[in-house]
């Protein structure tokens, strides 16, 4: 068996296909993730206790299992409980709600971070508490998690691979299948691997370019 | 005669933190615009007194009056204390400005928008008015062409200084300082308390807590010594650093001779 491109180039229109679901899809969650991870981590920091306990026990449950069976539950077992999803949304769902329990645990130590004479300051020239959270711990949280929200974007998309096993038309189920129809199992695997290191790689870049920006607002 | 009303009036004020009781029972005027010093060894409660008047901490019992109006709690007919609500608050508060040990400028906006953010997102003034009055304070700190730096671009010194033009934005009746030198080298605490002299001068009230003898002794008016959560000694410098001096003050002057409390104890 030879390394034969050809078949990589005949196909390109459908692998760029799954390339445009699995953007959009990573996208997606990360967009979601962050919005629905923010709000977890601010109703467990200002939220009522026990509240923060059922949201804390979620957490602890989404972080502790894999992402595999949480997927294969929600697209099999939703059904059961009423949920019925076609593939696209149910991934969409399962990847974002996975995201966000990773996204409030680094948003929670986030607001714990920022340093308490930054907000008393702010009370001090008369901040409401909504304002302080806008105006000064969301802006100083950013810079400080930005780092692990880079690394929880790479870890991401390589999670959206999982999706191609309840049929979602990404790149990893759109190549595989076709590197079995074609007998070039190890092209399509080499294939899959660039491109999800590229998109790693591009991530990291524009994650690197966003802390050079934001750098002189370092902690004096 | 009737005397002016104090700017503040502090009434048997406790403050514990759990079992721990730190303030047992202030009973403190502060003069208006005059320099009062808190002195007085680590753990004497001084800079808990001076939270208490910013009411960054809820003293546990009794009450603070500020320009005559109560802070935070009221003391009503039957000796119970209850809680202002919380515009009221604010409003008692804006006469107060503060100035941090740490500077606690936010180090997301420049030093223009630390002056200015209370300006525009408290009281809604446009950006353009906001940033020439928030000007008009950098240029009182001398700090005017770093308006538009980072906190992390200007030297401790340079911070403290645009922490005061962000509390004097606000135009405070009251300016508190908690340690304002204490993190900084010893070469930037000049500037820093060169500021505060000329506020002092303007007829600002302050009240600083501080462990720079040498600042307290010639800024002050007014020396307020704490020891164990009590005001122990409280007068005009000269008259409290004069000899005979209380035993507990030269003990404590002893372990400052480096912060100017040597020339107090020299002999004459």
């Amino acid at each position: 068996m030879s390394f034969d491109l050809a078949v990589v180039v005949a196909a390109l229109p459908a692998i760029l296909a799954g390339l445009q679901v699995t953007l959009g899809i990573w996208l997606a969650a990360l967009a979601l993730g962050i919005g629905l991870g923010f709000a977890v981590a601010a109703l467990r920091h200002f939220g009522p206790g026990p509240l923060g306990l059922a949201l804390r026990l979620a957490v602890e449950v989404l972080r502790g299992t894999p992402f595999l069976i949480q997927i294969f539950l929600l697209y099999f077992g939703g059904p059961f409980v009423g949920i019925r999803l076609d593939p696209v949304p149910a991934g969409l769902l399962g990847l974002s709600v996975y995201a966000a329990a990773y996204f409030s645990e680094i948003f929670r130590a986030g607001f714990v971070a920022v340093p308490r004479g930054h907000v008393e300051a702010a009370q001090c020239v008369g901040l409401s508490r909504a304002q302080i959270v806008r105006r000064i711990l969301v802006p100083e949280m950013t810079m400080l998690v930005l780092p692990q929200c880079v690394n929880m974007a790479v870890i991401l998309v390589k999670e959206t691979a999982i999706l191609s096993i309840i049929a979602v038309p990404e790149a990893t189920a759109v190549i595989s299948a076709l590197g079995s129809q074609q007998y070039a199992f190890v092209e399509s695997l080499f294939l899959l691997a660039l491109i999800y290191w590229l998109l790693v790689e591009a991530c990291g870049w524009a994650g690197r370019a966003l802390e050079r920006r934001l750098s002189k607002f370092r902690f004096a | 005669m009737t005397l002016p009303a104090p700017a503040i009036a502090i009434r048997r004020l406790c403050k514990s933190y759990g079992q721990t009781e730190v303030l047992h029972g202030i009973d403190l005027e502060i003069a208006r615009g005059a320099t009062t010093c808190l002195i007085g060894p680590s753990g004497s409660g001084k800079s808990t007194l001076l939270r208490c008047i910013a009411f960054l901490e809820e003293a546990t019992s009794g009450t603070i009056l500020v320009n005559g109006q109560p802070l935070g709690f009221e003391e009503q007919a039957d000796g119970r204390r209850r809680r202002l609500p919380q515009a009221r608050i604010r409003e008692v508060r804006s006469g107060i400005g503060m100035v941090f040990q740490q500077f606690n400028l936010w180090p997301h906006m420049t030093a223009l928008g630390n002056v200015t953010e209370a300006l525009v997102t408290v009281q809604g003034l446009s950006r353009r008015e906001a940033g020439e009055r928030g000007m008009a304070q950098l240029r009182r700190v001398g700090l005017e062409a770093r308006a538009r730096h980072y906190p992390s671009e200007l030297s401790g010194g340079q911070q403290q200084r645009v922490a005061i033009a962000r509390a004097l934005a606000l135009e405070p009746k009251i300016l508190l300082f908690d340690e304002p030198t204490a993190s900084l080298d010893p070469e930037l605490t000049g500037e820093v308390l060169n500021v505060m002299r000329d506020l002092g001068d303007e007829g600002m009230t302050m009240v600083v807590v501080t462990h720079e003898i040498g600042f307290a002794a010639t800024v002050g008016q007014r020396i307020v010594f704490l020891d164990h959560g009590r005001v122990l000694l409280n007068g005009p410098p000269a008259e409290l650093f004069a000899p005979p001096r209380h035993p507990r003050l030269t003990q404590f002057l002893e372990t400052y001779l480096d912060r100017g409390a040597a020339m107090l104890l020299k002999p004459a």
